[in-house]
């Protein structure tokens, strides 16, 4: 499937709502205060945030101005740079630079964002391009969890390392590298419990698998993935904050963004946090995972239907 | 919980609490920072401009200008309406029959199956007997996930991954006679309310059982969309009320102040926690003044009275108003304070909590931290218990190698109990001037 298809698809029913909105803005009438408050509102109510909508207005403005830019559309081509600007694509497709050790993928995340969902997507797209994927059923707490990736690891046709419910995941990490190594693995694909960032003992407790994994591997865990549901509002930003502090975060997955949420707030990550996010779940089937292009983001985002 | 939008709105609040005048403008700047501080939260922007429309209608109108105190007054209606937005009262379940459906619905990952096994657990306390459903064919282990918590709080489950979900649920009603349940609940798959598919499923499933109640599991930490969502389940299948999970992070949860504004349907349940126990009933009058840092007294009075031991306060009580509090008193409060719970969210009931000192909210309570806390203040002699200052550095430093810790974490004890003395004496100087009832009947019980 064409990728920007596949993309657009993904966020095609937004338009309804969030670019729906946008179009309307751009379509008629003058470029006065109540348009760019007009424009402000709309951002937010696509979780944008205020912050980084307020300055996303302010640069239009001043685009405006500088330019002496009096049709809509022009106004439009100028928001999509300033998009376009705010956000950079993360890395896709990682693999770390050794041929005779594995590269560890983890995800983390919280409660109910698609992380185990995720784990297979991303097992399935290196299996695709001819990787040795190994899945880590990490989650070792939530109820089925390691039943669910199961059912998965074979639908993507991949191995997969667990252990008993409730064991200790970093244990299970340590062993999956060195089964990954006996096993010849390219891509170690590392699922793990959802956890509220809040939480001081979980937080700590993923410190643990990093440690684990670093120590058994120097160099891993190779790219750490912060799965964000795409209809999570400003708290994404404080989840991407914590989690980074236990385990740096190199990119976000945003998945569930076939839905009405507009996933506005992965410019409040970026121009917060400087993470970028390199892949975006469009759908439940195992191929619905897409790697993020900002200028496609941007250009489904405020295109005209 | 809620914890930034307080801190927020005590803020600005604050600013024209003390006014003896207000002008339009005062009310103006206010109403633009509220407006800031609920978006920020994620309530929903159309909400957020009736709720500011509504507030200024007042603010600006006689019961304001003409009261002696207009900056309380203001403090006042934003605390009413905010609570007349969440829906008064708290309202409870529909399971008044002598045989109840209740089904689960909502986005994917929201957290229907374990709010169902907590809803069992509840209900089961209540003296029902509830069937779970699994009705989730979609996701793989869905109903394996629900089989397992099931059989953790030892409680029934149907389903049948051959079947389709509408005839699981459609033949859990005689397995709920056979098997003498007086309470159903059902578990479907999670969805998204623009697939139609899935969406009219769910209506079959309705028309097919007949549900008393039809509740929307819907995540805390939702952004402006929680509404969009909330919406198209109601338009659907008309939900009777709302539960709203993960609310145990630190999400100022803008959806509660949303959902109901939209859909005109109760939150009824929170879920704040892991645990099947971690359900809990929604009152918005508390979670109103909780939000404007007026504290939530009453359920820390419910929660230290169960927790407690009355005399023992009593005692507590006296040295406070004396201010002989001493190290020895301080280990023992942090006991009592582990049996109430986390003690974030202890901090988050009082009033004011936003203004706590930095040192006091920067202390992680985590089990390991009360470990080292009772080593320390285990390997100081009776004297120094009763009286820190003497404590220099070469006791520090003896103190540090006894209790297996660093000199660090000893300064870091002391500055916090330091910190401690000083609010109590701030406590005290109020308590002269006269505290409300309620805050000393809290401090009676409760002296942190």
């Amino acid at each position: 499937m064409n990728l920007f298809k596949q993309f657009k698809n993904g966020l095609s029913r937004s338009k309804t709502g969030f670019m729906g909105r946008l179009d309307h803005l751009f379509d008629s009438g003058d470029i006065d205060e109540e348009f760019y408050d007009e424009l402000e509102e709309t951002l937010v109510s696509g979780d944008v945030g205020v912050q980084a909508s307020m300055k996303l207005v302010d640069q239009l403005r001043e685009e405006i101005s500088k330019r002496k830019i009096k049709d809509k559309e022009d106004a439009r081509q100028v928001l999509q740079e300033l998009v376009v600007n705010m956000i950079s694509p993360g890395k896709t497709m990682f693999t770390s630079a050794s041929i005779n050790e594995p590269t560890v993928i983890l995800l983390i995340g919280v409660n109910g964002t698609g992380k185990t969902t995720s784990a297979a997507k991303l097992a399935h797209l290196y299996k695709q391009s001819g990787n040795e994927v190994m899945l880590v059923a990490g989650d070792t707490f939530r109820a089925a969890a390691i039943e669910q990736l199961e059912i998965w690891a074979e639908r993507a046709g991949v191995d997969i390392v667990k252990q008993k419910s409730g064991s200790d995941s970093a244990a299970l990490f340590y062993d999956a590298i060195n089964a990954a190594r006996a096993r010849n693995v390219d891509v170690v694909i590392g699922d793990t419990a959802g956890r509220l960032h809040s939480k001081y003992n979980l937080m700590e407790e993923l410190n643990k698998i990093y440690r684990v994994v670093e120590r058994n591997l120097p160099g891993a865990p190779h790219q750490v993935l912060l799965v964000v549901d795409a209809t999570t509002g400003q708290n994404a930003v404080v989840q991407a904050k914590k989690f980074n502090e236990s385990m740096p975060i190199d990119g976000l997955v945003l998945a569930k963004l076939d839905g009405t949420a507009r996933g506005g707030i992965v410019l409040n990550i970026q121009e917060e946090l400087d993470i970028p996010v390199c892949y975006i779940g469009t759908g439940e089937k195992i191929e619905d995972l897409a790697p993020f292009d900002p200028e496609m983001f941007s250009r489904a985002l405020l295109e005209k239907n | 919980m809620f914890s930034n939008l307080a801190e927020k709105l005590q803020g600005t609040l604050r600013k024209i609490k003390g006014k003896g005048k207000l002008n339009e403008k005062d009310v103006d700047g206010a109403m633009r920072e509220i407006r800031l501080a609920l978006l920020e939260a994620d309530v929903n922007f159309k909400v957020v401009k009736d709720f500011i429309a509504a507030v200024k209608e007042r603010a600006v109108g006689h019961e304001v200008m003409e009261s002696l105190t207009p900056g309380q007054q203001v403090v006042k209606i934003v605390n009413e309406e905010m609570t007349r937005l969440m829906g008064q009262e708290h309202s409870g379940l529909e399971t008044g029959k002598s045989r109840t459906a209740i089904m689960m619905v909502g986005l994917q990952g929201s957290g229907k199956t374990t709010t169902a096994i907590k809803l069992a657990r509840h209900l089961r306390g209540q003296g029902r007997s509830p069937l779970l459903v699994g009705a989730d064919t979609y996701r793989p282990g869905a109903v394996k996930q629900l089989e397992k918590m099931a059989d953790s709080i030892g409680e029934k489950v149907y389903s049948n991954l051959e079947e389709d979900p509408v005839d699981i649920c459609r033949e859990a009603l005689q397995v709920a006679d056979r098997e003498n349940c007086d309470v159903i609940i059902y578990d479907t798959a999670g969805r998204l309310h623009i697939d139609d598919e899935m969406m009219s499923e769910m209506a079959e499933i309705k028309k097919a059982v007949n549900p008393e109640e039809i509740l929307l599991v819907v995540d805390a930490m939702t952004g402006q969309d929680a509404v969009n969502a909330a919406a198209s389940f109601n338009d659907s299948v008309g939900l009777s009320g709302v539960i709203l999970t993960k609310l145990d992070g630190d999400t100022r949860g803008g959806a509660a102040l949303s959902v109901l504004a939209v859909t005109g349907c109760p939150v009824k349940f929170v879920g704040v926690g892991e645990k099947t126990d971690a359900l809990e009933p929604f009152y918005p009058d508390r979670m109103a003044s909780r939000i404007l840092g007026m504290g939530d007294v009453l359920s820390l009075i419910e929660k230290a009275e169960a927790s407690i031991d009355q005399d023992k306060a009593k005692e507590m009580e006296q040295k406070l108003r004396k201010q002989q509090f001493t190290l020895d008193d301080f280990k023992e409060q942090l006991g009592q304070l582990r049996s109430m719970g986390s003690l974030e969210d202890i901090m988050e009931m009082l009033p004011n909590a936003g203004s706590l000192p930095k040192e006091l909210k920067q202390m992680s309570f985590n089990e390991d931290n009360f470990k080292r806390i009772d080593a320390i203040i285990g390997s100081m002699t009776k004297e120094e218990r009763q009286d820190p200052s003497t404590i220099n550095s070469s006791r520090r430093q003896r103190i540090a190698r006894g209790s297996g810790t660093t000199v660090q974490d000893v300064n870091r004890l002391l500055n916090q109990f330091k910190q401690m003395q000083k609010m109590f004496k701030q406590m005290g100087a109020a308590d002269k001037k006269g505290m409300s009832k309620k805050m000393k009947k809290m401090k009676n019980k409760f002296p942190f």
